[in-house]
């Protein structure tokens, strides 16, 4: 933790890097209380301003999330095609609500403000992955390819 | 430098890579020497090349061949039949777009997208060969004062592209007198529907820091912060690669052409919240902070980045700035109108032909832009109306398609440019359930800061929801008006004031849908 955190000069100009990083860097996708000391003790902040800026920005959890994190879009121009039935979709085939993961721990299904691909609506991400011109088959077809990438280690 | 007597341009762009443009150039570059033609053919990788939702897509010169959707079985045709022998594969080859209208004043407006799709946005030389740092070369050559600069932009019209249209010059021109000042380009785009800016930054970087430098040239700043929304992580890793390009051919970090004038670019990344495109938050949120808006008076532009003087620009706007001071005020109110010189680039999207990113002259009717750069509604429905400007944006009528749109123009409709993004929307879409979408938006983007804002979106998203629901009751149109003007009001950023504009548009063109709607629930309690 602290090797990433030594990357950046002691200046909370960098902590909003400082938490993309460490979340990057903790399997389950969030950002641990650890990992909060860590940056509040490096920048010498107090814990709970970092707490105040972390629960701000929709990118951080501090809870344990999937493996995964899919964030489906549900802006106006995904919605206009389909989106929202693709999120009751995802909601079914997963068996989980928005904002909660899979008892396996491999996806946390999210929706998200306007991604900025909308010539290819309705669009999802996979963690860094976009995937557009979504079709409930296609949409089941990138979750079973994930988690096959998964099996196959 | 090696010479070809034809090049294959491939879009690599964040649509490009998910249809697999990778696997296709991997594949072409394999077919060209297989067949010897490696010398002879060049593939260059390019940004956006104008049309979106159509796949991987290559554009061969000097033909002006554009595929779309090409997969990498069709690699080995292409170069057989039309690198080989000349003839193109007519079965992907796109119908040629109507190009982009060639305006009112019968001139060619590709001014910020004149280079994407055009250049190798990762080369830094591609750049400079049509012309990136032309413009600041020429002001440190001619001695060229912050002041006169300034002029210059004030003299050119430009108005902020942001969705404000506060003249730039003038902006600058406030920035109060200091040791230690800043330039933010705010590339923290999120309005639903745009995504222009993220076009521009995959296209042609170079012209960003451009003009960066000239406004920190102009109002005596040394650094730059681009701040980039998290999402795009192909515009953040374009970026970097053209600061680092530019910071090892000494134009950035040091005295720019051998002047005093040092500028220096640094990104920082979002981590996902519509309000940081508000520029105070965005400032908020640089420093490390939650992204709060601030209370104003006092503006950036006085009190700013760790309360230094700072100038926030959006990119489209910055992105303006080098060709005017290449081409002069005069040639760039060549284009546009009066009040609102130059060009608009425009995403449009929804129930469209061909749904894409164009640049039009300012007042360019939402007819031509509609039918001529988009193909026409979708199959062969009628037209209902557009959103424009995302969700703080208004609904149009088919009454408005006539009128120019310009920041004016539109103002006189009640409706705003703001970030340019038009959804299109045909004969049966719902305008109700699309308000429930775009409040159910401000719901989540309320920052929560101030009272109004937090409490008022909650209580409009409860209400649309109702009448979407089959549970509006009488009075409650004028409920949400009363809310929502409330809110224009009280609220403290332009987040909260906005509200009001979809609701107060959808009212006034579509009312008989929500009333419809409110009487079919009421006759069945």
């Amino acid at each position: 933790m602290r090797s990433l955190l030594e990357k950046y000069p002691r200046s909370t100009e960098h902590l909003l890097d400082m938490l993309h990083d460490l979340q990057a860097a903790e399997p389950r996708n969030y950002l641990t209380r650890d990992a909060l000391r860590a940056v509040a003790d490096y920048l010498s902040l107090p814990l709970s301003s970092l707490v105040s800026t972390a629960t701000f920005y929709s990118m951080y959890s501090l809870k344990p999330r999937g493996r995964h994190i899919i964030r489906i879009c549900e802006s106006p121009p995904c919605q206009i095609v389909g989106a929202e039935s693709l999120i009751d979709l995802l909601q079914e085939h997963l068996g989980v609500g928005v904002d909660e993961t899979t008892d396996d721990g491999a996806f946390t299904l999210e929706t998200s403000s306007c991604l900025g691909v909308c010539g290819v609506a309705p669009a999802m991400m996979v963690d860094e992955e976009l995937y557009g011109n979504l079709t409930p088959a296609r949409v089941v077809d990138v979750i079973e390819d994930v988690r096959r990438q998964d099996a196959a280690g | 430098m090696r010479l070809a007597r034809g090049h294959v341009l491939i879009g690599i762009n964040e649509e490009g890579l998910l249809a697999g443009a990778r696997d296709v150039e991997d594949a072409l570059r394999r077919a060209l020497a297989e067949n010897e033609l490696a010398e002879e053919i060049e593939v260059i990788e390019t940004g956006d090349l104008g049309e979106t939702g159509r796949g991987v897509l290559l554009s061969v010169y000097p033909d002006g061949v554009l595929y779309a959707g090409v997969g990498v079985e069709d690699v080995a045709e292409i170069v057989a039949e039309h690198l080989l022998k000349g003839r193109p594969v007519e079965r992907l080859r796109l119908p040629a777009r109507p190009t982009t209208p060639t305006g009112l004043t019968g001139k060619q407006p590709r001014i910020v997208l004149e280079n994407c799709g055009v250049i190798d946005p990762e080369s830094l030389e591609e750049a400079v060969a049509v012309g990136a740092y032309e413009a600041m070369a020429q002001v440190v050559e001619n001695g060229i004062s912050p002041a006169d600069l300034i002029e210059e932009i004030k003299r050119s019209g430009l108005r902020g592209r942001g969705g404000a249209g506060f003249p730039t010059g003038l902006k600058w021109s406030f920035t109060a007198p200091g040791e230690e000042k800043y330039v933010v380009c705010n590339a923290d785009e999120g309005e639903p529907g745009t995504f222009k800016d993220r076009l521009i930054l995959e296209g042609d970087p170079h012209r960003l820091i451009e003009g960066m430098m000239l406004a920190g040239y102009a109002v005596g700043a040394s650094k730059g912060y681009v701040y980039i929304r998290g999402e795009y992580h192909l515009s953040i890793a374009r970026m970097q690669k053209a600061i680092d390009a530019a910071r090892e051919a000494g134009l950035l970090g040091r005295g720019v052409f051998g002047s005093d004038f040092v500028f220096d670019v640094e990104i920082k990344k979002g981590a996902g919240a519509y309000v940081c495109g508000e520029e105070t938050s965005l400032i908020e949120s640089i420093e490390g902070k939650r992204g709060y808006p601030r209370l104003k008076p006092p503006y950036p532009g006085a009190v700013g980045l760790w309360a230094k003087p700072t100038v926030v620009n959006n990119v489209e706007t910055l992105a303006n700035v080098p060709p005017i001071v290449r081409n002069g005020a005069a040639w760039f109110r060549g284009y546009g109108t009066e009040t609102c010189p130059g060009t608009k680039v425009y995403t449009i999207l929804g129930h469209i032909a061909h749904p894409g990113l164009i640049e039009v002259e300012m007042g360019t009717p939402l007819r031509t832009i509609i039918e001529t750069c988009g193909g026409g509604v979708n199959d062969g429905k009628a037209f209902k109306g557009a959103l424009i400007g995302g969700a703080a944006g208004a609904f149009v009528c088919a009454d408005c398609l006539d009128r120019p749109m310009d920041f004016d123009g539109l103002q006189e409709l009640s409706a705003v440019l703001g970030s340019g993004a038009i959804l299109v929307l045909d004969e049966d879409a719902s305008i109700v359930d699309m308000l429930d979408g775009i409040l159910a938006f401000f719901q989540h983007e309320s920052c929560g800061q101030c009272a109004p804002c937090r409490a008022g979106t909650r209580a409009l998203k409860t209400m649309i929801g109702a009448i979407r629901a089959g549970r509006g009751r009488p009075g409650d149109l004028e409920r949400l008006v009363e809310i929502a003007s409330a809110m224009q009001a009280a609220s403290l950023c332009p987040l909260g004031q906005s509200a009001i504009m979809p609701i107060r548009s959808a009212l006034q063109h579509f009312r008989g849908e929500f009333e419809s709607r409110i009487s079919a629930s009421v006759g069945i309690a």
